[in-house]
């Protein structure tokens, strides 16, 4: 590993400033630096030829290699009992008792979505898919975490349909549900959207596949669809470089998916695992052949001889690097002993896709490219994939920087609403009818959520929840994030986002097992866009190392910038959980007329960050919440506690909006109001709308308070009764101290109390989505 | 008695059909579309999914799969046949079902949950379905749209061939004419819909009214190979 | 001003996957069809047009497809002056 100092800056095709475009050399075309050169040079003890620099410009791309982030990830705390493949492996397993494991990764396809919006999302879908398929896995659920800017322009409004289409499109053909996402609008990812997909499976604890090649003399089958043009410089062109003026020039370069042959290659690949005639197998992804045979080669310490004139074709007159460096879709790669080709073969057959015995694998540790005969390639497997080269990068925050309050510090009191007079009742309105936080029905109903009859809770809570056939179980997954919180603080917004989704998991009544994320940021060659990075995984590794769940593999995608700006750093969080009686699974809507509304946890300061703050602003010296993972921890053992003694009949946890927001989602599901008393300790605002983490709204049984209070104060977790569920409005009396010049002058307490009918709040939601999307006319 | 399950290349409700089919009572087994005996099925269900991934016209191709002349020789005997989501469509295309199933007027996939009401109580498919009981649902498609010619739909509807219409609260999807969402032929013993009732056999799931249907099916096939 | 009719066929880009006609052609030897190759499908949009001139209107029509009828991105297409299809044999 050679770790090396980038040097000058290159502008967005990578050619070095300054040079005379005449002279620009071949690698410098392909994205590499003239340092990078120098280490394949080293490495090889020779130049490399045209081929081999192709190959390495894709497989020493940011998107394959890592190579700013490597050294980040290698903090994180990813081992576990139950842990029985981390990163690096395709995609993270954990095991769930009754002879099961579950694997589980969340992914990106964030520029290529910016450039054909229904492609881009569609492949990135059938990408994640093969993930999972390759560890042996079925695919059982997907959750799909979106990011785009305001959508108030076309062109906005037609990337937001596009993603959304081909999300469906490949989910839905290929019968995998889609249960659950994310959908964020934020001016900074205007020209950088976020599409992250996350996809979970199951297999047999002794079914899984790994990506490896360790047997010389083995063959390497190549089935799926036949290779053409797609994606050419995909990984190092569109991946690896900032969005410019340049975009026309990438078109070339777009993947078409094909769901119908991914659905075949689903099957015919499962089938192929459970007859146990694979030594390995991997999906084809970024950096196609090149990737795929030479990861295999290096997990398994040996090599591959790869004969381009045997790989099946879709187009004529393909030059080798073409071949080796295609990103077509639905391909994989399998290590098969020569006795069992045949068997291979014929399995492909009948699932009607190609295949073909492409390579060898060899004792020489080399990735070998053979044309006519004749050896036209040959670099150390290693030496692409897992000893590419490491950057170090600089980091440096920025000049002005927001902390959280430390917990526990006192919180400033001041008037939290804006303007004299106004009501907390058209506040929450306002707040549900926000396209971030109303109902994601638009979205949702174009996604197949029922396919595999397991789907017992999906898209519109903030968990799905499905059941494991021929089991007591159910396994509870969910994808969160803080970007708002993030741009004034990553670190925390890391954490918080850790935080709340496996609180997301926890209020099931499930305990989480794992964590995948996907971490999108800026430019890494930016001193300030790299702190944020290494200050999210600092956060995160916190987190999960607090909360006991290890992060089992994920993704990294950089360069999420243009000319106008950088996105929010967003770490993307995907965490799955393990109920293990489905009798005692929890839901989040009110259930019950006279239930009690409880409310565990307490409210910290900090309004910076929160959605009340996007249509309200905040003081300019406010700053986000603070996160006390261990009371997190304690929380989470809580709800499990309680769940299992069956005291609770619902729970949800307060995230974006606040309390206020929390409740009113909890009575649109379950079409019953709440009669409650909240006391203000420090303003009106923070109390109803703030976004402080680390607190639950439940409902009970009244007869169960005193168990419940009980089991909160062994744990020191405020446990409060704010009242009751009933009606058809939702009122919240404010009582206490605080100030708020309207309602004093009207001698009304603290503040105008909320007393909203339901069904106004029920409207505001619903049509939040469709009105900013100008589809009023599909809510 | 068992129930067989056709598999397309594309199909992805085999399965869910395969486990419904099994929670009415019946046995149940996959039919590969390659294969050209129906191993000894009483009733067939052609599932839901993308066979052929709806190219060209969802069912198109599917139609011309080799089982599909055991399929044919199945219904012509009397046999139960059954058609789910993108098996009514694949029903349609062959010529076994009237009609033709069109893209969703609203232009998207549409996943919903609707209530249907049942139009007659004396078919296999829905004679164990109490009168007056609606049908609570789940749909997924985006071409489910039912059409057929306004004089063609009289005759349908004159002949008792619409069993299912889509009703309130949820009303129709996807712009079925006269809210058609399932029909039969006229022995009344193939029945094509595209809500899906293998969706909705277990309360836990959201609804068991498709059971009632499936179940239906079950025993009135079970009935006929007794008296066989 | 007078109306024109157009015919636009747009059709995948050369080199780009086209998964319809892949798979249609795959299934053709079920039909007996072995003969047929070279499968690529489409489709056509039918528009009229009012303008001064023949070619005021074909300018007209490729401003519409390039900007919206198609995706430049992995279509191509082709415009050409043609009655309506309606009442074709079938």
């Amino acid at each position: 590993m050679i770790a090396v100092e980038p040097e000058i800056e290159s502008d967005a095709d990578g050619v070095t400033v300054g040079s005379s475009p005449a002279a620009v050399e071949l690698h410098r075309k392909l994205g590499l630096t003239d340092q990078e050169l120098a280490a394949i040079t080293d490495r090889l003890g020779r130049a490399p030829n045209d081929l081999e620099l192709a190959m390495f410009s894709v497989m020493w791309s940011e998107h394959c290699s890592y190579k700013s982030s490597r050294g980040l990830l290698r903090t994180l705390p990813t081992t576990g009992d139950d842990v029985l493949a981390g990163p690096g492996e395709n995609a993270g397993v954990v095991r769930i008792g009754d002879g099961l494991a579950v694997a589980f990764k969340l992914e990106s396809h964030n520029h290529p979505s910016a450039v054909e919006p229904f492609q881009g999302a569609a492949t990135g879908v059938g990408g994640i898919l093969r993930d999972v398929v390759a560890m042996g896995a079925r695919p059982m659920a997907l959750l799909d975490p979106l990011k785009f800017g305001w959508p108030d322009d076309e062109a906005t409004r037609r990337l937001v349909r596009g993603v959304v289409r081909g999300v469906g499109s490949y989910g839905n053909c290929v019968g995998v549900p889609t249960v659950g996402g994310e959908l964020l609008f934020d001016p900074s990812y205007t020209n950088n959207p976020l599409v992250n997909v996350m996809c979970v499976g199951l297999v047999a604890e002794n079914g899984l596949a790994h990506a490896i090649a360790t047997t010389p003399g083995y063959a390497a089958v190549l089935f799926g669809s036949p290779t053409g043009r797609d994606g050419i410089g995909g990984a190092s062109v569109l991946a690896s470089a900032n969005f410019g003026a340049g975009s026309a020039e990438m078109r070339p370069s777009v993947q078409i998916g094909d769901p119908f042959a991914g659905k075949l290659l689903i099957e015919a690949s499962l089938e192929l695992v459970e007859r146990g005639i694979l030594e390995g197998l991997q999906d084809l992804g970024a950096a196609g052949l090149t990737c795929a045979a030479s990861e295999m080669a290096d997990r398994g310490g040996t090599g591959i001889r790869i004969d381009l004139d045997a790989v099946p074709r879709r187009e004529d007159a393909m030059a080798p690097f073409e071949v080796m460096i295609s990103e077509s879709q639905e391909r994989m790669l399998a290590v098969v002993a020569p006795e069992d080709v045949a068997a291979v073969q014929e399995v492909c057959r009948r699932w009607g896709l190609p295949s073909a015995v492409v390579g060898l694998v060899t004792d020489d540790g080399d990735v070998t490219v053979v044309q006519d005969g004749e050896e036209i390639a040959r670099v150390p497997a290693r030496a692409l994939a897992s000893q590419a080269i490491e950057m170090n990068r600089l980091a440096s925050p920025p000049h002005r920087h927001r902390a959280a309050p430390a917990p526990g510090e006192p919180a400033l009191a001041h008037d939290g609403l804006p303007e004299r007079g106004m009501d907390p009742g058209s506040v929450l309105e306002a707040l549900m009818g926000h396209a971030n936080l109303g109902s994601r029905e638009w979205v949702t109903t174009q996604y197949d959520q029922t396919v595999g009859t397991d789907t017992i809770e999906g898209c519109d809570k903030t968990a799905a929840v499905l059941r494991v056939k021929g089991t007591r179980k159910a396994l509870v997954m969910a994808t969160d994030s803080q970007p708002a919180v993030a741009a004034y603080d990553p670190a925390l917004g890391a954490a918080l986002a850790v935080a709340e989704c496996t609180r997301n998991i926890a209020i099931t009544g499930a305990r989480p097992l794992g964590i995948t994320n996907c971490l999108n940021f800026g430019d890494p060659g930016n001193p300030e866009a790299f702190w944020q990075l290494s200050e999210s995984v600092r956060g995160m590794g916190e987190a999960c190392r607090a909360l006991g769940v290890p992060i089992t593999g994920g993704n990294v995608s950089l360069y999420n910038e243009s000319p106008l700006g950088r996105i929010a750093p967003t770490a993307q969080i995907g965490a799955l959980g393990l109920l293990e009686d489905l009798d005692l699974l929890i839901r989040p809507q009110f259930r019950n007329e006279g239930d009690l509304v409880v409310l565990l946890g307490e409210a910290g300061a900090g309004m910076a960050g929160s959605a009340y703050e996007r249509i309200a602003g905040a003081a300019p010296d406010d700053r986000p919440p603070s996160l006390d993972l261990a009371r997190e921890a304690s929380l989470q053992k809580l709800l499990q506690q309680a769940a299992s003694e069956k005291l609770l009949n619902s729970a949800q946890d307060v995230s974006g909006g606040g309390l206020a927001v929390a409740i009113a989602e909890c009575a649109i599901w379950g079409g019953l109001g709440a009669d409650l008393t909240l006391a203000v300790a420090m303003a009106p605002a923070v109390t109803l709308f703030g976004e402080s983490p680390t607190r639950v709204v439940l409902t009970i049984a009244p007869e169960h308070w005193n168990g419940l209070a009980r089991l909160a104060a062994g744990v020191r977790i405020a446990c409060r009764r704010l009242g009751t569920v009933g009606g058809d409005r939702l009122r919240i009396r404010l009582v206490g101290v605080g100030a708020t010049g309207a309602a004093e002058e009207r001698g009304a307490g603290v503040a105008d109390e909320v007393d909203v009918p339901l069904s106004e709040l029920r409207k505001a939601w619903t049509m939040a989505l469709p009105r900013v999307l100008g589809q009023e006319g599909h809510a | 008695m068992k129930v067989g399950v056709v598999v397309f290349p594309g199909s992805n409700c085999d399965r869910d059909a395969l486990h419904g089919a099994r929670l009415a009572g019946a046995q149940a087994e996959l039919l590969w579309h390659e294969d050209t005996d129906l191993h000894g099925a009483d009733a067939v269900i052609l599932p839901g999914g993308f066979a052929y991934g709806d190219y060209l016209r969802a069912g198109a191709i599917a139609r011309f799969s080799p089982i599909m002349g055991a399929v044919r020789a199945h219904a012509a005997r009397g046999g139960l046949l059954l058609g789910i989501c993108n098996g009514f469509q694949v029903l349609t295309e062959a010529g076994l079902l009237p009609g033709a199933l069109r893209r969703n007027t609203t232009l998207r996939f549409e996943h919903r949950w609707v209530r249907l009401s049942v139009e007659r109580h004396d078919t296999p498919f829905t004679r164990g379905i109490p009168a007056g009981q609606t049908l609570r649902l789940p749909i997924a498609h985006g071409e489910g749209s039912y059409y057929l010619p306004d004089a063609e739909l009289d005759d349908l509807e004159q002949s008792g061939q619409v069993i299912f219409r889509y009703g309130p609260p949820e009303g129709n999807p996807n712009g079925s004419v006269r809210d058609v969402a399932g029909v039969t032929d006229a022995s009344g013993r193939v029945c094509g819909l595209m809500p899906h009732p293998e969706r909705a056999a277990e309360a836990l799931l959201g609804s068991d009214d498709g059971l009632l249907l499936l179940r239906s099916m079950v025993e009135s096939a079970a009935q006929v190979e007794a008296v066989a | 001003m007078t109306r024109f009719c157009f015919s636009i066929a747009i059709m995948p880009r050369e080199g780009i996957l086209d998964p319809q006609g892949k798979a249609v052609e795959a299934a053709l030897p079920q039909l007996g069809a072995s003969t047929v190759h070279g499968v690529r499908i489409g489709r056509r949009i039918e528009l009229t047009v009012d303008a001064d001139d023949a070619s005021t209107a074909r300018e007209v029509v490729e401003k519409l497809a390039a900007e919206f009828l198609a995706n430049p991105l992995v279509e191509r297409w082709a415009i050409e002056e043609a009655q309506p299809l309606a009442g074709i044999a079938g």
